[in-house]
């Protein structure tokens, strides 16, 4: 009994180079099972569920794919935790993050192997972040000023994001649709106010952006179907039996006459309050809760168009485009402002009834309808048309762009290889093992792409060490081309985000040198 | 183990359900309690100083942490042994009381059980040595105060205190901006203390942290964050010079608390309840309006006809916030929280200069900023960073910048970090061991060497070679008489802690000492442990 065991039982501690090398191993494990999917010609992924119904997805985006692994390893945690803020803070990158962070921590091991204490790894790491950020700095452009152009670089940056993903066949088209989206939102980065609408059928060509508010609702029986010079009354009330809310009131009654009285009651409360509502001078009402029968009925017998349940987020939405408020009492009409707009209708989308809101007063707000063959392309088509807006809407608060094919990272590494020359010390190993981490991003693209990446990398390194240099990968002719010729670009917010999201992770998980394991918390087995 | 027999040969029940416990006794009992407590020190061992190493600890649900903080890791760790407890509690109360040193103090105390361990081997009575401890730390506790520097700053002059802070900070992952962090923490605390009466309340420094962005996006505001947004969307997001309305009671029917119960039998009283109903919406909003409330902030939540007859008025509302918040928004803005519409009076609304609304990243994320307020004693660090872990533990790291700061207003003594007070001590232990007659002599000598134990461990963590680097500090020590030496562990070139700026607070080190030798020495008084057997 001399010696005691400190923890519970199950609970499991791992030192030194071991809880190292569990943390490199799994964090590399997760970097190379993203890695396939990196550059325009990467490969997707099928994630079953386990839940009921074994639900398939399909796709390549890094931070949905990371989002639906069980993990266990804990340095694995780290790195689908940094893929998930790149996607809430910038939408875009989030598999280069995860890839670049993989190999700064596989050229960690080697240099932990050759006996290099990974505080002198970090210290190195962090002059080479520093050191590459400067490096793109430097270079970046910003057509902030000039709006053709500055048009053009959002362009190009949908198309450059869009062209990895599987709407890549039409990117053009949606690359169109993202930048007109994001146009229009007027620097505002609430992406809430651009409505996505997937209708399986047709094909994914047939997408289009809708300037008006389509809602995906069915009008009520008997009511008009097509309204001209709508005023809309948007709400959010209870339209079902209007409850009495005071607490601990009931019903209470002993005979049946009472209960027809009471009933006829709450009838006329309602009729009432559809009345006031009426009394707005509306032609179209549309609430965030049911609507029951009966009201229904009175709006129908009045003419107005009676849209229910129509969810918070479409709510919202229809108050921001047509200009109304959201009411909830209907006391006094004159100061609630009603929206606008010129013509409501029901429109066809495959098989399914729309109604449509088009002549909007305000055009913050639009809807992208998706069509495409399954559900899996529109789950897919929509995550990407996502990643676009979130990069167009995060470059349009930050206009700096860079070009992509590899070029920053090109950049970034011939600088970073700079530093390590002139740096003395242990440190110059570990900048210089940046550096190749870097040029890993190109290699994985050439890869993916089925190139002879050995090669490229080779002329592109040497094309880079001629001034102003704009080279970098063309994936699709499988040679070294001029990337502002070719038009792609990327936003420089998303590539400074990953620079430095990835050295952070690196750094955490290098600084680690014991894993305690709590015990597992006992579930109850209910079976 | 050992039973008693009554006459007949009967045994004697001492301990309820004997055969089922596990007992431990004498020597065997200290060995066991000893090595445990070594255990714990021994994984914290390679987390002090700059060049420490972090742990992840694993919780039962399967979250991360990821940390450096002694006390942090402790605490996580979900202990079962006795020993070991006692060594969180003590971390713990290291954190309680002075907020920094957690690590320090538990590997001080493992140094210290090592060397009992030898002692006892000797034959030595534990009580004997836990009283030679007692006397040394009584000696290194003066020694401190002799060594110890008046350290003078003012709210103009806060270069010392960042630099102190810096000294807390540059252990931690976040010591990549640990001159931003330091400057933020120590304006935090000037901001809330109190300098006549040398108090700080940290209470009124809030920590938020929101992932995203980097680290150096972390900044002081002068006021208050709350994670909520308006409750309708089309309130104004920007309000200049509010007038806060802080209620505590919701704009919803009333629901009173003792049992009722209101029958509604006829259509007139289904009638007048209706109308009542409406009317006590429209009080509500209107009493807020009368006092002349620009902002209403609620702990509970709104109906929706409420809400909407806010919106109508004009009078933007802010639903859902937490009690805490709401508590600090009140100090802050100088108002009084209102637990009832009707004592709503002007004098009890709160001011502020400025509220906005700020969103974030791509999500619909969105905060709330109160600033200018009134009463500019309440202060908000609000920390960006790449990723959860890194936020969860920059807020840690925080914690113990502004403890340290607190210290330093509270008592502005300081000592020289880097492991230099600690060889001065043991220096000066061993000089005083001589003087005592008796076997308590070797106790004390053993606490000098235990004192050397962090150090030692600096100096490994760092990557230098221990017993060669600390004997040689020890030496310059004596020879230039000169208490500033310390481990270069960031390799800068000199030892000398003062050239180095590497400070630590008196109080700091002081309750190190004294907590690490009360523990050992109720660790070491223990002869017995009985504890109920796993069978």
């Amino acid at each position: 009994m001399a010696i005691n065991r400190i923890f519970k039982d199950e609970a499991s501690e791992e030192k030194g180079e071991r809880a190292r090398m569990a943390s490199f191993v799994g964090a590399m494990a997760i970097a190379d099972l993203v890695k396939t999917t990196l550059g325009p010609k990467g490969m997707d992924k099928i994630l079953q569920s386990t839940g009921r119904g074994r639900e398939v997805t399909v796709t390549n985006d890094g931070a949905t794919i990371l989002k639906s692994l069980h993990i266990d390893n804990p340095a694995a945690k780290v790195l689908v935790d940094i893929s998930k803020v790149q996607d809430d803070e910038v939408g875009d990158g989030t598999t280069s993050v995860v890839v670049l962070a993989g190999e700064l921590l596989r050229e960690a091991e080697k240099l932990v192997a050759a006996k290099i204490h990974p505080m002198t790894i970090i210290s190195g790491y962090r002059m080479a972040a520093e050191c590459a950020r400067d490096a793109l700095l430097v270079k970046v452009m910003d057509n902030k000023l000039d709006a053709e152009k500055f048009k053009s670089d959002l362009m190009k940056i949908a198309m450059t994001t869009l062209s990895s993903k599987i709407l890549s066949q039409d990117k053009e088209h949606f690359a169109q649709l993202a930048v007109d989206a994001v146009m229009r939102l007027k620097g505002s980065t609430n992406l809430e106010s651009i409505q996505i609408i997937k209708k399986p059928g047709g094909s994914l060509k047939d997408s289009f952006l809708d300037e008006g508010f389509i809602l995906d609702k069915k009008i009520g029986i008997g009511q008009p179907k097509r309204i001209e010079n709508a005023k809309i009354l948007v709400a959010n009330t209870a339209m079902d039996t209007d409850k009495v809310k005071i607490y601990g009131a009931r019903v209470r009654v002993d005979s049946m006459s009472k209960v027809a009285e009471i009933e006829g009651a709450e009838k006329e409360k309602m009729r009432e309050k559809v009345q006031k509502i009426i009394g707005h001078g509306i032609n179209c009402f549309v609430n965030r809760q049911l609507i029951y029968n009966f009201p229904e009925e009175l709006f129908a017998d009045a003419g107005i168009l009676a849209i229910e349940h129509a969810d918070f987020d479409g709510i919202e939405r229809l108050a921001l485009v047509t200009g109304g408020d959201i009411a909830s009492t209907f006391d006094n009409p004159e100061s609630v402002k009603l929206g606008h707009c010129k013509i409501i209708e029901e429109i066809m989308i495959g098989e399914d009834k729309l109604i449509h809101f088009s002549g909007v007063a305000m055009g913050q707000a639009c809807t992208i309808v998706l069509r495409g063959a399954s559900h899996h392309v529109l789950d897919e088509a929509e995550r990407s048309l996502h990643d676009a807006l979130c990069v167009l809407s995060q470059t349009v608060n930050d206009s700096r762009v860079l070009l992509g094919g590899g070029w920053p990272e090109m950049v970034m590494a011939k600088e970073v290889d700079e530093l390590a020359r002139k740096t003395p010390g242990k440190k110059s190993h570990a900048i210089e093992a940046f550096s190749r981490a870097l040029i890993a991003i190109p290699t994985t693209i050439a890869d993916n792409a089925g190139l002879d990446s050995a090669d490229l990398i080779a002329k592109l390194r040497a094309e880079h060490h001629k001034e102003g240099c704009t080279a970098g990968i063309d994936v699709i002719s499988g040679t070294v081309g001029d990337m502002a010729e070719r038009g792609i670009c990327e936003a420089f917010k998303v590539k400074q985000a990953v620079l430095l999201s990835a050295t952070e992770a690196a750094e955490m998980i290098l600084r680690v040198d014991e894993i305690i394991t709590c015990a597992p918390r006992r579930r109850e087995d209910r079976m | 183990m050992a039973l008693a027999f009554d006459e007949y040969g009967r045994p004697f029940i001492i301990i309820k359900k004997q055969e089922q416990k596990t007992r431990l006794r004498g020597l065997d009992a200290q060995k066991a309690n000893i090595s445990a407590g070594k255990a714990v020190a021994r994984i914290l061992r390679t987390s002090l100083g700059p060049k420490g190493m972090d742990k992840i600890v694993q919780s039962p649900d399967g979250d991360i942490t990821i940390t450096n903080d002694g006390a942090t890791i402790l605490e996580q760790m979900d202990v079962d042994n006795q020993i070991a407890k006692l060594m969180v509690e003590l971390s713990r109360s290291q954190d309680y009381e002075i907020g920094d040193g957690t690590t320090g103090v538990v590997v001080m105390a493992g140094a210290l059980l090592e060397q009992a361990e030898r002692l006892l081997e000797r034959g030595i009575h534990p009580i004997r040595i836990a009283e030679g401890y007692e006397m040394a730390s009584r000696i290194a506790f003066e020694h401190l105060e002799r060594i110890s520097q008046r350290f003078d700053f003012g709210a103009d002059n806060i270069e010392p205190l960042v630099q102190t802070c810096m000294t807390t900070l540059s252990s931690k992952i976040v010591n990549r901006c640990k001159r931003d962090l330091a400057e933020i923490a120590v304006r935090a605390v000037l901001a809330v203390a109190d300098l006549e009466r040398k108090d700080v309340n940290l209470d009124m420094i809030k920590v938020e942290g929101k992932v995203g962005g980097k680290l150096e996006d972390t900044e002081l505001i002068y006021g208050i964050t709350v994670d909520k947004d308006m409750s309708h969307p089309q309130m104004p997001k920007r309000i200049e010079d509010a007038k806060i309305a802080i209620l505590t009671c919701p704009f919803e029917p009333p629901k009173p608390k003792t049992k009722h119960k209101v029958d509604i039998d006829t259509v007139e009283k289904f009638e007048t309840l209706r109308d009542q109903e409406r009317k006590y919406f429209d009080d509500m909003v209107q009493k807020c309006k009368d006092v002349g409330a620009t902002l209403v902030i609620c702990q509970w939540g709104f109906d929706d006809e409420a809400n909407h007859l806010l919106m109508h008025r004009n009078l933007p509302a802010v639903r859902w916030v937490g009690g805490v918040e709401l508590e600090l928004i009140a100090i802050a803005t100088g108002g009084r929280i209102v637990p009832r519409f009707q004592e709503l009076t002007t004098e009890k609304l709160g001011k502020a200069g400025l509220v906005r609304e700020k969103s974030f990243g791509t999500t619909k994320d969105r905060m709330l900023y109160i600033e200018h307020c009134a009463n500019s004693r309440a202060v908000t660090i609000f920390i960006r960073g790449g990723n959860k872990m890194v936020i969860e533990e920059t807020k840690r790291s925080l914690h113990d910048a502004l403890c340290v700061v607190r210290n330093l207003i509270r008592n502005n003594s300081i000592v020289y970090g880097g492991g230099s007070v600690e060889i001065s001590c043991s220096i000066a232990v061993e000089v005083g061991a001589d003087k005592y007659p008796g076997v308590e002599q070797y106790a004390i000598r053993a606490f000098a060497d235990a004192l050397d134990a962090i150090p030692m461990a600096l100096a490994e963590n760092s990557g230098l070679q221990p017993i060669e680097t600390l004997s040689a500090v020890k030496s310059q020590q004596i020879k230039e008489s000169n208490p500033h030496c310390g481990i270069d562990c960031n390799d800068v070139g000199t030892n000398d802690m003062l050239e180095q700026n590497v400070f630590e607070t008196l109080i700091g080190k002081q309750q190190q000492i004294l907590l690490a030798t009360q523990v050992v020495k109720m660790i070491l008084k223990i002869d017995d442990v009985i504890s109920p057997s796993e069978y």
